[in-house]
């Protein structure tokens, strides 16, 4: 530590602030990078760490505050200049051309354009030597399209090491990985930081933040409210930080499983796109217990969302609810067999961002409860979403506000409580939490488990493991469309679970399997 | 310079738009009326005089506006549903050759009993010519701008065949023109003397009718939903296909309405020249409008009054009356930039 306390500083943050119109998503954040040094940069969503990284990385202008990159201010928004200087920057959204090999991809931008031959060879050597030098295993003549998550986002890193970054930005970079994946990006980063590069790492996961970083600067509403020595600090003491409070995370009490309310067996959907759909899947959803989907994303949880949503149809199996076999499937079906569905994407499916909240409180509810005769009723209407905005604490000015204006919690709480108003019998979870701050994961948390208490059978399909972990009673693994069995709670150790999302225990795909 | 995207627009912005077409078209017109040698007040002076100076002029710009009224609500329910109906043109001709048809004597019915009777065959008419585009586009994935628009030349051609041959007036010395509408056929005036008819009451009834739809009944909700975003109101269970055929079958029927009333208000026979693309000019006013109902009855007036105007003055002043067409223009181009005022500020770095 002490030799690091000595190093040479590379990136200096002084004084950053932005604004975006009336939110400060900066306030006057400093912090300095010392050469071989992972930063964590701590924080719920929301609270500033992407735009900060962005203003660094020259993609948004900052209203106050200069970059220093090597002694060097950068010039604002210019993020050729950032990279110049030595900067490399990983999206949590990948930015490759999947139709391109790997090596293609890497060197993609660093040749002048006029220049008519890439020079293949040095290029491709040098990648290479990289891919051992930091333990990257990628094939470079593998077209990009192909790689799984974990493959590209090592794409990602051998790009920025190309272009001889010797500083790495890593936003959120585990979202999208297995904890074995993780645990070998970790080792690339230390790796990387042994050879004298300086780290940035964007999280809001506590454990990873305490097995990689050195020192821990954590935001809060934009605010730099602490940096600790990681070895110095606790995870208590981080959430704590994070939140500014006390954290509870609900209690789930054992309970003894009621009837089953839907059961899919060998149940198969089409794909769509590159999306996988449903192989021979099979489920069963108890009443009063919390079922985990855990699994890499995109490896079929939306074909078993839109399912149970009522968007898809199996083409193949059976698919009983409550005992009685379902045909003529549709989301108005759905809703009439009482099944509450949170989407995935709350801003997209979820609601109609332009629409007032009253409108959104209704949405599903129109046709039966607040209409007669083809007139809608919005004085019910508006009571509705007065009362939802009451008994869920959605933070707003009042139900006339488009809900576009809510924070990701709020809006999430509404159609939290769209969904229970209706005491539904299934609840599809998908995603319920992802991009909230620990406050309004614990809220809706809290109502999920207060549901199953009622006598929900709730699917929580999630891509963090902890999550699923905590709240499931039951949990299965997606991958490739597949569904593993289900595990009980506390059989299973996380690394056995990220075995089974890496692929493993499955019985291998037939060729005709996949051609469906 | 960039642009921020604006979270709540204030109400003063959010009235600009129409504000900055209005004055921007005229600072324009005022440069192009200099180049063409006339002095821009006198020609605004003119124009506005021209179009609502005298009581003829005032009833003249009514007149005009009340086909641009029909057109406009057809483009504005259809626009607010995302489905893209470029053939109010078409669906307008739909309506007048029905008008054309019952009302030159095939049915010697009393008005009272025979004017509903053409006024909702015109808007089924109207309705079906749309439904194709639409099932089109629900079934196939055919693009309906494609298919409206071509629609169009296609129904007119069509039309034309109707005035040459089993519509041609026998009496018409030849032109293509269909027989007179007998006198139950024909839209009364609203007072005896002045030069206005029904159609216009109708149109206004129409743009009040929609906006009760959108606002206060399902359909209205549910085209508002599919408009903003099919997926979300797929996911929420709404009948979206249903929704779009529905839109499509109001949007064609208003749009029809333009012919029956050109037909039986105004014209009293079924000419190729009945409209001077209402049906286009129906989507400038739908923007200009914003795609809100009574917003498209300021935007049809403001629309007839400079074309009604622009006449007038081009007879007394001699500066062409292609200004009219420019003014238009320019107040659409100036309200799409003014729009997007709304929604972001200019930041300068």
């Amino acid at each position: 530590m002490t030799d690091k306390a000595q190093a040479q500083t590379v990136l200096r943050l002084s004084h950053i602030t932005k604004r975006f119109g009336a939110l400060t998503a900066n306030d006057d954040v400093s912090f300095e990078l010392k050469r071989g040094e992972v930063i964590a940069l701590l924080g719920e969503n929301g609270a500033g760490k992407t735009t900060l990284m962005n203003i660094l990385f020259g993609q948004y202008t900052a209203d106050a505050g200069e970059v220093e990159v090597f002694g060097q201010v950068l010039p604002p928004g210019n993020p050729r200049a950032a990279l110049d200087a030595g900067v490399g920057m990983v999206h949590q959204h990948f930015t490759l051309a999947g139709n391109l090999t790997v090596w293609e991809n890497i060197v993609l931008g660093t040749q002048a354009l006029g220049a008519l031959r890439l020079d293949a060879k040095a290029a491709r050597a040098k990648i290479k030597a990289l891919s051992t030098r930091f333990h990257l295993a990628v094939d470079p003549e593998a077209k990009v399209g192909r790689l799984s998550v974990g493959e590209r986002q090592r794409v990602e890193i051998l790009k920025a090491l190309y272009r001889e970054a010797r500083i790495l930005i890593l936003d959120e970079p585990t979202a999208v990985l297995t904890p074995q994946e993780s645990d070998a990006l970790f080792a690339t980063l230390r790796e990387a930081v042994g050879q004298g590069l300086s780290v940035v790492f964007i999280s809001h996961k506590l454990h990873e933040v305490m097995a990689i970083s050195d020192r821990t600067v954590v935001l809060r509403h934009g605010k730099l409210v602490a940096e600790h020595a990681t070895a110095e600090t606790s995870r208590e003491e981080l959430a704590a930080l994070m939140v500014g409070g006390e954290v509870s995370a609900p209690k789930i009490e054992a309970m003894p499983p009621g009837p089953a309310l839907m059961r899919l067996s060998g149940v198969s959907t089409r794909g769509e796109g590159r999306a996988p759909g449903l192989h021979a899947a099979d489920l069963t959803l108890h009443a009063g217990q919390i079922s985990g989907l855990a699994g890499v994303s995109g490896n079929g949880q939306k074909a078993l969302s839109d399912l149970i949503s009522g968007l898809a149809h199996p083409v193949a199996g059976s698919f009983e609810i409550a005992g009685e076999p379902v045909a003529d499937w549709s989301p108005r079906r759905a809703l009439a067999r009482r099944i509450g569905r949170i989407p995935e994407d709350r801003h997209h499916t979820g609601t109609i961002a332009d629409f007032d909240l009253t409108e959104n409180a209704v949405l599903e509810t129109y046709a039966s409860d607040f209409a007669r005769h083809g007139w809608m009723d919005w004085k019910g209407a508006r009571a509705q979403a007065e009362g939802l905005i009451a008994t869920y604490d959605v933070r707003c000015p009042g139900p006339d506000t488009r809900i576009r204006l809510l924070s990701g919690g709020n809006m999430q709480k509404l159609i939290l409580g769209r969904v229970l108003e209706t005491a539904p019998r299934i609840i599809l979870a998908n995603q319920p939490v992802r991009g909230l701050d620990i406050g309004a994961v614990n809220y809706v948390h809290g109502r999920l488990a207060e549901a199953r208490e009622k006598g929900a059978a709730v699917l929580l399909i999630s891509e963090d493991l902890d999550e699923i972990m905590k709240l499931s009673d039951v949990i299965h693994v997606i991958s490739e469309g597949r569904l593993s069995p289900g595990f009980a709670r506390g059989t299973m150790r996380a690394e056995e679970l990220g075995q089974w999302m890496a692929g493993e225990g499955f019985a291998p795909l037939t060729e005709a399997a996949h051609a469906s | 310079m960039r642009l921020e995207p604006i979270a709540d627009p204030s109400l003063a912005r959010k009235l600009l738009p129409p504000v900055l077409a209005i004055v921007g078209s005229f600072l324009v017109a005022s440069l192009l009326a200099l180049i063409a040698g006339g002095n821009p007040f006198a020609v605004f002076g003119a124009i506005i005089k021209g179009a609502v100076g005298s009581k003829f002029a005032l009833l003249e710009t009514l007149n005009r506006a009340t086909p641009l009224i029909f057109t406009g609500l057809a483009v504005a329910v259809a626009f607010r549903a995302k489905l893209w109906n470029i053939g109010a043109e078409a669906q307008l001709y739909a309506g007048a050759v029905v008008t054309a048809v019952l009302g030159t004597g095939m049915l010697q019915w009393p008005a009272a009993l025979l004017l509903p009777t053409i006024a909702v065959l015109s808007m089924l008419a109207g309705a079906l010519l749309l439904l194709g585009p639409a099932l089109l586009k629900t079934r196939l994935g055919v693009d309906e701008v494609v298919t409206t628009l071509l629609l169009n030349f296609i129904f007119l051609l069509f039309v034309s065949y109707l005035l040459e041959g089993p519509l041609k007036d026998p009496m018409g010395m030849g032109w293509p023109k269909s027989p007179r509408l007998i006198p139950e056929a024909r839209l009364p005036r609203i007072i005896d003397g002045l030069r206005l008819h029904w159609g216009f009451v109708l149109a206004l009834i129409a743009a009040i009718a929609l906006w009760v739809i959108n606002t206060r009944t399902t359909l209205g909700f549910e085209m508002r939903a599919v408009g903003q975003n099919a997926e979300a109101a797929r996911f929420a269970g709404m009948p979206v296909t249903g929704v779009i055929l529905k839109t499509a079958l109001l949007s064609g029927g208003l749009a029809a309405l333009a012919g029956f009333s050109e037909v039986s208000g105004l014209k009293g026979s079924l000419t190729l020249d009945i409209s001077p693309g209402y049906g286009y000019t129906g989507i400038v006013v739908a923007m200009l409008a914003l795609l809100h109902p009574l917003g498209v009855v300021a935007a049809a007036l403001f629309v007839a009054a400079v074309f009604v105007g622009a006449d007038a003055m081009s007879r007394a002043l001699d500066v062409p009356s292609y200004l009219a067409d420019i003014m238009l223009a320019s107040a659409l181009l100036m309200m799409v930039l003014a729009i997007l005022l709304t929604k972001f500020r200019v930041v300068r770095d």
